[in-house]
């Protein structure tokens, strides 16, 4: 099990993109889940042109949310990878109490999200961890418990759960079972790539925030760019509460983007609207926010409406003011996300919406859930279990005709 | 006295260097003379090349293995038992002719009293669940020489994690029994706010870790708070160096987590002192059908760490053990070490258990009358000169009036304020939080005849996010 695990995570490592293109280098490709010819929706993110990256620096430096003189400094193209890895950088070089950590962490991650942090803040400060979810956790915790920051990496979020004790029972209930003797192990942040890439299967596509959103004391944070990343990263280390950092693993290479130099933090807890409307409210985080993007373009074309498009970011505790303020003004709403529909992030907005009065008799329509199916995430079904620009559009024309 | 300790401790240090730094003898010599080198000699990947000549192959994974041409299994029963380290035997009579004790008289009988309060706060508060005035209690009996006397050893900067049967540790380390109290009956003053069940001790200012149910979640804590305290004194030099200690049970023993810290512990070489409470029953499940190596001990072995069994009915074999085990866990920059205790657990296993349900009453009492560790250092310490009845007597009935005029006074306390329910769970309270804790007030506004709020403090008025 162990030396199957050990050979699935070598197999994930992302190949570089010149490596896989190179005309000299015939690699077979085996991708299960593609787009048959004729599509018109289901196609390629095409990462290089979405308005959702900030493809150019004065955009970057355009976002309010960032302090001025960010905004007055310089950009530098990153991946979503290279963003993680500078706000570990960042981190790591302001602070001498964060220390990261986890299993194979030490070269760089499989990821390379740890990429020569070791050789700039030594071992003693980034180091591989004994292959053990639970022991990482718990070492964490204890770090913790004694005024570090640790940041630990859980290699795949599908291998998380034998430090769900760890997190639930100790990480999320240490301030309120320390109460009056106030310690806490606020400096937490635990790192877990998630989410699908085409060919991950039943344990390299799990997307298990929501299993963290039922458990109070946790914030459950989930970048969509790699400038949210940096900002949100730094965030959730300098946080006094713990945080898990879910970074979906298909945008480590794939999202690229215009990422200010200096260090910034974005607010946790806090939704972000990114594209203003006023006949849909479309609600996602993560990847899933391309495909919606897309599906937008799409209804807005053909059915002549406006559709709103919000970022959670923070999937716990959330931003139910921005989502309400948009639902009321919207009267609809469709949750988008890629983890399986039953009690899911999307169950939990529904309810909010339906449960606050003031949004309640705002609704012109039910409120639409868009996510995996209630199965598990086989290999050779991705395409038709995670939410498709076709399912997106195919809901938002119904709850527009509703 | 102190060569005793060196033969009884097991080390693996020898055999362990040369695998831990790949290249045997002159490299690991060097890394060795300072913390920095041997740190870093450490996170290097072990060298496979292969010396000339050599009778062994340098795997990665086992270096110094040497080639075998008999194919024969290592069978546990053909490697003898792990010793049991004792200073004093169950009459108080003292075994070892070179011991010396290093404490002053009064100092022994501060522990004394420390195990005794132990014992007689154990007996009151029992008996006081069975009154229902408190709702749950757990009883150390004929465990108190294994948290008093390992206490004992530590420094008071040490940080401690407990499992649930450890009150000696707390008592010794200066645990007030009004503080016992108040965490029993969760008043007011009660640290945990009313949260935690009770004998969920904490104390930020004794550095003792408040106690969590869940059986070794405090082991891999225990390695990460010792490897962070093993940083900051790298960070900071002029501070003392510290230890971490985790108590455990042998029960506790089996989880996971207990195999996770022992792994990371060793490989991160952190500064933390295992200490194991094998008192014979997890529950109701004996050691018999709890494992089937040599105890606890044992195991330590198999991750690279030095570990010692001992009499855990004596406390100066505890307190001898301890104090070498922390000697040691500061060496070479840091290391884990184990310390097995040899226990029995006298009382039930909480207030919710009948033990004779699944062992003989007979067994309880042999056990109590053969062999009870306040007794034997009451016996040492009569034949010391240092106490008689007469002092025994005094001492039980002060610490009976402490505990009781303690017990009584907070009784008496008021619950802690309810809108401590919603607090702690965030460093502040957020927006779910404070409409959450808005419409509980507004429920208990419109049926208060449904609820009791007034044995909290403030009642419902506290619940207002503006406190």
């Amino acid at each position: 099990m162990t030396a199957r695990k050990q050979l699935l995570r070598r197999a994930m490592v992302p190949q570089p993109v010149a490596r896989l293109f190179s005309p000299t280098v015939a690699i077979p490709q085996r991708r299960y889940s593609t787009h048959p010819p004729n599509a018109k929706l289901n196609l390629p993110t095409d990462y290089s042109a979405t308005s959702l990256l900030s493809h150019t620096s004065q955009q970057t430096l355009s976002n309010p949310e960032l302090p001025a003189d960010v905004r007055a400094g310089t950009t530098k193209r990153m991946n979503l990878f290279q963003a993680v890895n500078d706000a570990l950088a960042t981190a790591l070089a302001e602070d001498e109490s964060v220390l990261l950590f986890g299993e194979d962490v030490a070269f760089g991650g499989v990821f390379r999200c740890s990429m020569n942090l070791k050789d700039t803040f030594g071992g003693d400060r980034v180091f591989n961890t004994p292959l053990s979810e639970q022991g990482i956790m718990g070492f964490a915790v204890g770090l913790a418990a004694e005024n570090m920051r640790p940041v630990a990496e859980i290699q795949f979020a599908d291998y998380v759960y034998p430090a769900f004790d760890q997190l639930v029972n100790e990480a999320a209930k240490f301030r309120y079972r320390d109460g009056a003797c106030g310690r806490s192990v606020g400096g937490l942040t635990v790192r877990m790539p998630c989410g699908g890439v085409g060919h991950g299967a039943l344990y390299h596509s799990q997307s298990p925030e929501s299993l963290f959103t039922h458990i109070p004391g946790l914030r459950v944070i989930m970048p969509r760019s790699p400038v949210q990343a940096k900002g949100l990263l730094l965030a959730a280390i300098r946080s006094n509460d713990p945080c898990v950092f879910m970074e979906p693993k298909i945008l480590y290479r794939a999202a690229v983007e215009q990422v200010p130099t200096a260090p910034y933090t974005l607010p946790l807890g806090k939704a972000e609207v990114l594209k203003e409307g006023k006949d849909v409210t479309v609600i996602s985080y993560g990847q899933p926010l391309y495909k919606c993007m897309a599906a937008i373009q799409e209804i807005e074309k053909s059915m002549g409406v406006t559709a709103e498009l919000i970022d959670l970011r923070t999937v716990y505790p959330w931003d139910k003011e921005e989502v309400f303020k948009s639902v009321r003004k919207t009267g609809r709403c469709v949750v988008v996300h890629e983890s399986m529909v039953n009690a899911g992030i999307g169950a939990e907005i529904a309810a909010a919406i339906q449960e606050d009065s003031k949004t309640f008799i705002r609704l012109e329509a039910p409120v639409v859930r868009v996510a995996g199916w209630s199965i598990h995430t086989p290999l050779v079904y991705e395409q038709f279990n995670i939410p498709s620009v076709a399912r997106i559009h195919d809901n938002l024309k119904k709850v527009l005709e509703y | 006295m102190k060569n005793r300790i060196a033969t009884s401790l097991v080390s693996t240090s020898k055999r362990c260097a040369p695998r831990q730094h790949g290249t045997p003898a002159i490299l690991a010599h060097t890394c060795r003379s300072t913390y920095q080198s041997c740190y870093s000699s450490t996170v290097a990947p072990p060298s496979v090349s292969q010396p000339p000549n050599a009778d062994y192959l340098a795997f990665p994974g086992a270096a110094k293995s040497a080639f075998s041409h008999s194919l024969k299994f290592e069978q546990p029963s053909t490697h003898p038992a792990l010793s049991t380290y004792r200073v004093v035997d169950q009459n108080g009579v003292v075994v070892d002719p070179n011991f010396k004790p290093d404490l002053s008289d009064e100092e022994v009988v501060k522990l004394y009293r420390d195990m005794l309060t132990t014992s007689i706060m154990d007996i009151i508060m029992f008996d006081a669940h069975r009154q229902g005035r408190i709702s749950f209690y757990m009883v150390a009996a004929g465990e108190e020489a294994t948290s008093v006397g390992s206490a004992s050893a530590l420094a008071k900067e040490d940080v401690v994690f407990l499992q649930y049967r450890e009150q000696g540790v707390l008592v010794q380390r200066g645990f007030k029994l009004a503080e016992f109290m108040n965490q029993l009956f969760a008043n007011k003053y009660d640290p945990g706010r009313g949260r935690n069940m009770p004998v969920h001790y904490g104390s930020r200012e004794l550095n003792v870790h408040t106690i969590s149910s869940p059986l070794a979640t405090q082991l891999p804590q225990a390695a990460g708070a010792a490897y962070a305290l093993k940083i900051q004194h790298r960070q900071n030099p002029s501070a003392p160096p510290r230890v971490a200690i985790c108590y455990f049970g042998e029960g506790a023993a089996s989880e996971g987590d207990f195999h996770a810290a022992l792994n990371i512990a060793a490989t991160r070489e952190c500064p933390v002192i295992f200490f194991c409470r094998n008192n014979g029953y997890a529950i109701s499940t004996s050691t018999q059908e709890q494992y089937r190596g040599d105890g606890i001990a044992a195991r330590a072995l198999g991750y690279g760490i030095d570990t010692i069994r001992v009499d855990g009915n004596d406390i100066w074999a505890v307190r001898e053990a301890t104090k070498k085990a922390r000697e040691m866990a500061l060496q070479d920059g840091g290391k884990p070490v184990m310390i097995e205790a040899m226990t029995y657990r006298v009382s039930h296993h909480s207030t919710s258990d009948d033990s004779f349900a699944y062992r003989k009453k007979v067994e309880v009492e042999e056990w109590k009358r053969r062999d009870n560790p306040i007794i034997r250092l009451r016996k040492w310490m009569e034949a010391k000169g240092i106490w008689d009845e007469d002092k025994e007597r005094e001492a039980r009935e002060s610490i009976r009036r402490d505990v009781l005029k303690a017990f009584s006074e907070a009784e008496r306390e008021k619950k802690p304020a309810m809108r401590s329910m919603f607090e702690d769970v965030y460093e502040d309270l957020t927006p779910d939080l404070k409409v959450q804790m808005a419409e509980l007030r507004s429920h208990l506004e419109r049926y208060p005849e449904e609820y009791d709020v007034d044995e909290f403090e403030g009642g419902k008025d506290s619940l207002t996010s503006q406190p």
